[in-house]
């Protein structure tokens, strides 16, 4: 995964609350490997009429050089599958802008280098009326969590464990085997102290 | 003296191998349950040629794809290949698998308690957001993404900030025809499904106390609707009498000890949470969805919200939602028609709940069509063995085998377009059960009532001309 800490590109918004992952991929589509991209499936059932016809007045389709989404609250919410994240990223996003995340999504998010960015209401609000006719560049700084927009600066929350993360585009499993000693001592003990926790041969 | 801990503290306390500086923990995995979706985090492991840490911590099973009609082939390519997929994976790393045609396969927040995999004190992690469903046991049960799958298929072990604690108390009776499922949508439709956002819901109070394992399942179940990531009930005598003798479960002076140490999984007296919200049980109604999110929610007795009078923050919603659920402001949902019923799901595809709907459907005839899939092949006999199969086919409803279903629609079961599906399932979102499909999220009871009006329907009324 690579790092970042700066993007300028494109924001659009979709004012919708609560865009869970069905929406964001139809499960009907998470069986291709990800290899071939997932980025023709973003969206699919909003972004295409029942033909598979792309609908002219979805806002993906009007600006297809988008790399930013403004949206409201509960962005990614329910199923956990980082498909959803797949699809956006092969699609070109890098950063997601809304008051609240589902809160695994978010997760996911940062395992692929993707941005949650939570920001309030009233400031999701503005960025929402700034771009309600129009996609607009806009310039993300992670380090100093601003968000610049037309005449807009707004400041962003993120965890700080996720901005390193983002930042150095690091992968956990790597950071995890650092701990290899750690964590055999920790087994070790869990073996002794609760023997229950190791399941009993079934079969 | 210690400061008092909740079940959340003394859960984490348990897995924590260490905090970094800015808080995030590594915890280790004692389960860790995959199924057909999990192929990307196989593939990543693969790319890297690292092997399954803990093959033996490790179990599969077929059920999001798994066909509810259990042909010798699967017709579908596109499903056939996802679940020999898994197989393979499995055959790879020495797995236990569920495959498709084991007489103890099933949906895996079913089977994981069936089998006794899923024990108090217990970290257990799945690719799947209804993973909160084990917390019904005094587990610190969540679902993951494909990366973090693969991170634990890896090292058996997870990164996770320690997220903060909230209690919801319900006290009082539960009405006749009024379930977990009930609470759960009840509070959900209070809070909303951001309301437990970055929190571990611990259900507390004599309502779930009262409630058997099915009904603490399928409320631990929905936290996640609610934004919570953890749901968790304290492990009591009703717990470990659900276990004992399950195929997985300590036996003889283990199993003795076990619960001795799992006696002391729960919040001590005086323990602070960081919020606590309280519901009285005796005034649950039977509630049903009317929206596209869960949390859009109401006692069957209410009439579909007008947009213009919902909060402003949430009016945008509401009109999307009424437009394409194909409803009015100001309709009852009572009488609302269906065309179709399913009853099944991690949520509400357990043993108790096909006994609900049969007590409902029993005598009956439906007037829909309807599709209902056993959440495992265990229930699936237990249920032909009581005879509630022959309740559900004399009544017109089709009994199929176990699996995710129509509640995703991944194998093929589906809701076509602009049909209205009466559900016991967890989602209403838009498309979930078939593109344009329109969901109406109720307990099993309340499906098996919808089935025999062909109408959304207080069940009560139906279970009360039936006293007489």
């Amino acid at each position: 995964m690579v790092g970042w800490c700066l993007h300028k590109g494109l924001a659009v918004s979709l004012p919708q609350e609560n865009v869970d992952t069905d929406q964001l991929i139809p499960a009907r589509y998470m069986s291709i490997p990800r290899a071939d991209g997932y980025g023709p499936y973003l969206f699919y059932d909003m972004r295409r009429d029942e033909n598979g016809t792309l609908r002219k007045n979805f806002v993906l389709n009007r600006h297809k050089n988008t790399t930013v989404i403004v949206a409201r609250r509960g962005f990614g919410s329910g199923s956990s599958r980082e498909a959803a994240v797949y699809a956006l990223m092969d699609a070109g996003i890098r950063a997601v802008v809304a008051p609240s995340f589902g809160d695994i999504f978010a997760a996911n998010c940062i395992n692929n280098g993707l941005l949650p960015a939570c920001l309030d209401e009233k400031s999701c609000a503005a960025l929402e009326n700034a771009l309600a006719n129009d996609a607009k560049n806009i310039r993300i700084d992670i380090k100093a969590r601003v968000i610049s927009l037309s005449n807009i600066k707004t400041g962003f929350s993120l965890d700080d464990s996720w901005a390193t993360k983002l930042i150095n585009g690091w992968d956990d499993i790597d950071l995890t085997m650092d701990h290899a000693a750690e964590i055999a001592a920790y087994k070790d003990a869990r073996s002794r102290n609760a023997p229950w926790a190791w399941p009993v041969v079934a079969d | 003296m210690a400061a008092a801990q909740t079940l959340l503290d003394k859960l984490w306390a348990m897995h924590e191998i260490l905090q970094r500086e800015d808080g995030v923990s590594l915890m280790w995995v004692d389960r860790h349950l995959v199924h057909e979706g999990s192929h990307h985090a196989f593939a990543k492991i693969k790319e890297r040629s690292l092997p399954v840490k803990q093959p033996d911590l490790t179990f599969a099973v077929v059920d999001h794809y798994a066909p509810t009609s259990r042909v010798a082939k699967v017709g579908n390519p596109r499903v056939a290949r996802m679940i020999s997929t898994l197989r393979s994976n499995a055959v790879t790393h020495g797995l236990r698998l569920y495959d498709l045609h084991d007489p103890n396969q099933g949906i895996v927040h079913v089977i994981g308690p069936e089998q006794g995999i899923t024990l108090p004190g217990l970290l257990i992690n799945c690719g799947d957001s209804h993973t909160s469903t084990h917390g019904a046991f005094g587990a610190l049960a969540f679902g993951i993404g494909a990366t973090d799958v693969a991170h634990v298929l890896a090292t058996q072990t997870i990164w996770q900030r320690k997220p903060k604690a909230l209690r919801v108390e319900v006290d009082g009776v539960l009405g006749a025809g009024v379930s977990a499922k009930d609470i759960a949508l009840a509070w959900i439709a209070e809070h909303g499904t951001n309301g437990a956002l970055g929190y571990a819901v611990e259900y507390t109070g004599s309502a779930i106390r009262n409630l058997s394992m099915e009904g603490r399942m399928t409320l631990c179940n929905l936290s996640v609707e609610g934004g919570a990531r953890f749901g968790m009930i304290a492990p009591d005598s009703k717990t470990f009498t659900y276990l004992e003798g399950r195929p997985y479960v300590p036996k003889g002076q283990a199993w003795q000890d076990a619960c001795a140490d799992w006696r002391a999984l729960v919040s001590d007296e005086g323990a602070i949470f960081d919020q606590n919200i309280s519901l009285d049980a005796a005034k649950i109604a039977p509630t049903v969805t009317w929206g596209t999110s869960p949390e859009q929610a109401l006692p069957i007795s209410a009439s579909i919200p007008d947009p213009m009078h919902v909060p402003a923050a949430k009016a945008d919603a509401a009109r999307a939602a009424l437009q394409y659920m194909g409803l009015k402001a100001g309709q009852t949902l009572e009488g609302t028609p269906v065309d179709q019923v399913f009853i099944g799901s991690c949520t509400n595809g357990r043993i108790e709940d096909l006994r609900e709907a049969a007590a409902v459907l029993r005598g009956h005839r439906v007037r829909v069509p309807g599709l209902i899939s056993p959440g495992s092949s265990q229930v699936k006999a237990q249920a032909e063995a009581e005879g509630l199969d022959k309740v559900f086919m004399d009544s017109g409803l089709e009994w199929a085998a176990s699996g995710c279903s129509m509640c995703v629609g991944m194998n093929g079961d589906i809701v076509n377009d602009g049909k209205r599906c009466a559900s016991s399932t967890n989602r209403n979102f838009k498309g979930r059960q078939g593109r344009g499909a329109r969901t109406h999220l109720m307990s099993p009871a309340m499906v098996a009532a919808a089935a025999i009006t062909g109408a959304l329907t207080d069940v009560r009324q139906l279970l009360a001309s039936r006293d007489l």
